[in-house]
């Protein structure tokens, strides 16, 4: 490291610096450069903090690594609908390969064209490059359908940074989630490619295979609001056996990413844990009233259990990847809560109400996005009243 | 286009006259302005629902700005050869009733001639009466300038407030439906139904789209126009 380090610095650097040949190219240098190494920041003499080494790119990597359990399994559990499908009995290897031929295009398209904006950005506005998209970048392709063509991942990066961040002034400025803003954005757009029972599991067929009799491609959640049962079991659900978006279907290994994102004090639990209570609140108050349900297929849906509904699609992927985002969410601690258990609330309420919508978390959260300064916004004036009354008795008292 | 073509008239008749000449800086300015400087839509703000609900099509699109700009320009002249004689304290129900007139009369217009798209439109022909540019033009403008002037500000409001309207409907209806006038402009073979590559943005077809194009209109025109740009 420490012959890379002095090498750039001797060789590298001077071309990028102010005056120099590609100076407009700076941002793009320092991007790359603070990649490797810490940068040299140092706290100015008047200030009053301590700069920590863990700056936002670091940061970031962090979730990255939580999320690349989902990444690996997702690419797995691709292949292995795959030759489900076909009925064919592929071995471990041959499943993995067919999903990461699938799924690695997916990240490069993602990042390729996300970062290409922001760089772009950057340049043009003169400014550091911002780490913001390394990990929408990731959780794209992790909450899109394997099928889904990629120039529509293309597209939905494109709007995302564009008009999600840069047009709010870049990273730690946008109001909603980038990655969810993306699926958003696919999910309305092209919405047969984004929906139904026909983009979960790829099924492209060589010759010599056949998608065998009575196969069904629809997930859990399709199912249930199309039927109110589903062909798969809670315990297939929470290891991640089930159609859904290459990322979001194994609870197992979800918990295993939040748990390393609440270890590290990246990713709030306040949030995590209060979106679970409110999911399991909502699944409860169903399970009450599914008797007034207004179809037997939602009187099913309603009578799933409530920890089912937490393992189903991408409820957990949403509160611990995507709720947590530290720009979007609350700021204030108490407002963590009440975001968080709305979350939760919201997301199971919309995909038992309203059919058309299966997946309710990527609705909730970006609701929720919106609703958050304005959870914050009372949370601080009662915390002032509260300190102003104190205040008054203290005063009144002496 | 428009800005050109009134340059060329403006070179073709100079009326060296001691009075105001009828194209005289001053009133081409009325006419240019809402173009850019002072778009209704895009730097005042106004008209934005009309905007956001008929420009699926470019056609709708079309013939409701036509219908704009005639009501505009007919009701500016009107009000302001009228102003007076109107007292100010029923100002508000003559303008109103001015203007409600032009649009029955726009209203049938449309439905002896051109019936599929005035059902398209329904209701939104009927609302330009309440279109905020047309009453904010009347009271700010026609009731306190001659009807010349009255004329080209009408005619200049309501084609700035239609070529936005334009320019969004054919985004919209390029994106979306693929296709410009109800006619098909992406080839049917790239759909990826048929076996191409290509979808239609369904998005497009959704108002919040036609939000956000006319916030990128937005944004390009603050780029291109840098006095626009509030601190």
């Amino acid at each position: 490291m420490k012959a890379i380090h002095d090498f750039l610095e001797a060789n590298i650097k001077p071309n990028f610096e102010k005056g120099a040949k590609y100076e407009k190219l700076w941002p793009v240098f320092d991007g790359f450069y603070t990649f490797l190494f810490v940068p040299g920041h140092t706290t100015p003499a008047k200030g009053a903090h301590i700069r920590d080494g863990i700056d936002l790119k670091r940061t970031m990597n962090t979730v990255i690594m939580a999320l690349v359990p989902c990444l690996l399994f997702g690419m797995w559990n691709v292949g292995y609908h795959h030759y489900n499908a076909l009925g064919i009995d592929a071995s471990f290897v041959d499943q993995f390969i067919f999903g990461a031929i699938k799924v690695i295009p997916m990240v490069i398209v993602s990042y390729g064209v996300g970062l290409g904006l922001e760089f772009l950005f950057c340049v043009i506005k003169g400014h550091q490059i911002e780490e913001g998209y390394l990990v929408s970048g990731m959780l794209i392709p992790l909450i899109m359908p394997v099928d889904i063509p990629l120039w529509m991942v293309a597209i939905s990066v494109a709007f995302a940074v564009v008009i999600g961040k840069e047009v709010f002034g870049g990273t730690g400025m946008n109001i909603f989630n980038p990655a969810l803003l993306a699926r958003a954005f696919a999910f309305f757009a092209y919405p047969t490619y984004m929906s139904g029972d026909k983009v979960w599991i790829n099924t492209s067929v060589q010759e010599g295979q056949a998608v065998v009799d009575g196969w069904s491609g629809a997930t859990v959640l399709g199912e249930l609001a199309t039927t109110g049962t589903t062909q798969y079991s809670a315990f297939d659900a929470f290891l991640g056996l089930i159609p859904g978006s290459i990322g979001e279907t194994s609870t197992l290994l979800i918990l295993l990413g939040a748990g390393l994102l609440i270890f590290t004090g990246i990713g709030s639990w306040r949030i995590m844990l209060s979106a679970v209570i409110g999911g399991a609140v909502m699944g409860l108050i169903f399970n009450a009233f599914a008797g007034y349900a207004i179809s037997p297929e939602q009187q099913a849906f309603m009578a799933v259990p409530f920890w089912q509904q937490l393992i189903f699609g991408g409820f957990a992927f949403g509160v611990v990847f995507m709720a947590t985002d530290p720009v979007s969410g609350s700021q204030t601690e108490m407002g963590k809560y009440y975001y968080g258990f709305f979350i939760g609330f919201f997301a199971i309420m919309i995909r038992v109400f309203n059919p058309a919508y299966p997946e309710g978390i990527m609705l909730a959260i970006l609701f929720m996005n919106t609703m958050a300064p304005l959870i914050d916004h009372y949370v601080i004036q009662a915390n002032i009243k509260k300190r102003q009354k104190r205040l008054a008795l203290k005063t009144a008292g002496a | 286009m428009a800005e050109v073509l009134e340059k060329e008239v403006v070179e073709k008749k100079p009326v060296a006259k001691p009075k105001e000449p009828l194209f005289s800086k001053k009133n081409k300015k009325l006419l240019t302005d809402p173009f850019d400087d002072n778009n209704p839509i895009t730097v005042q703000v106004l008209g934005i629902c009309s905007a956001l609900a008929i420009t699926v099509k470019l056609q709708p699109a079309i013939v409701l700005a036509l219908s704009v700009v005639f009501v505009m320009a007919a009701g500016n002249v009107i009000v302001s050869l009228m102003r007076n004689l109107v007292p100010n304290r029923i100002r508000i129900i003559v303008q109103l009733v001015v203007v409600a007139s032009l649009v029955v009369l726009v209203d049938q217009v449309l439905k002896a001639f051109v019936y599929d798209v005035s059902k398209e439109l329904a209701v939104f022909v009927g609302l330009i009466i309440t279109n905020c540019i047309i009453m904010g033009r009347l009271e700010a403008f026609a009731l306190g300038n001659k009807p010349w002037k009255s004329l080209l500000d009408g005619i200049g409001n309501a084609a700035g407030y239609g070529i936005i309207l334009i320019i969004v409907a054919f985004f919209r209806e390029l994106l979306g439906s693929g296709q410009l006038m109800g006619a098909q402009i992406i080839p049917e073979s790239w759909y990826l139904a048929n076996g191409g590559f290509y979808s239609n943005n369904g998005f497009m077809l959704l108002p919040p789209m036609a939000l956000i194009t006319v916030g990128i209109l937005i944004w390009v025109q603050r780029a291109r126009n840098t006095k626009l740009i509030e601190d």
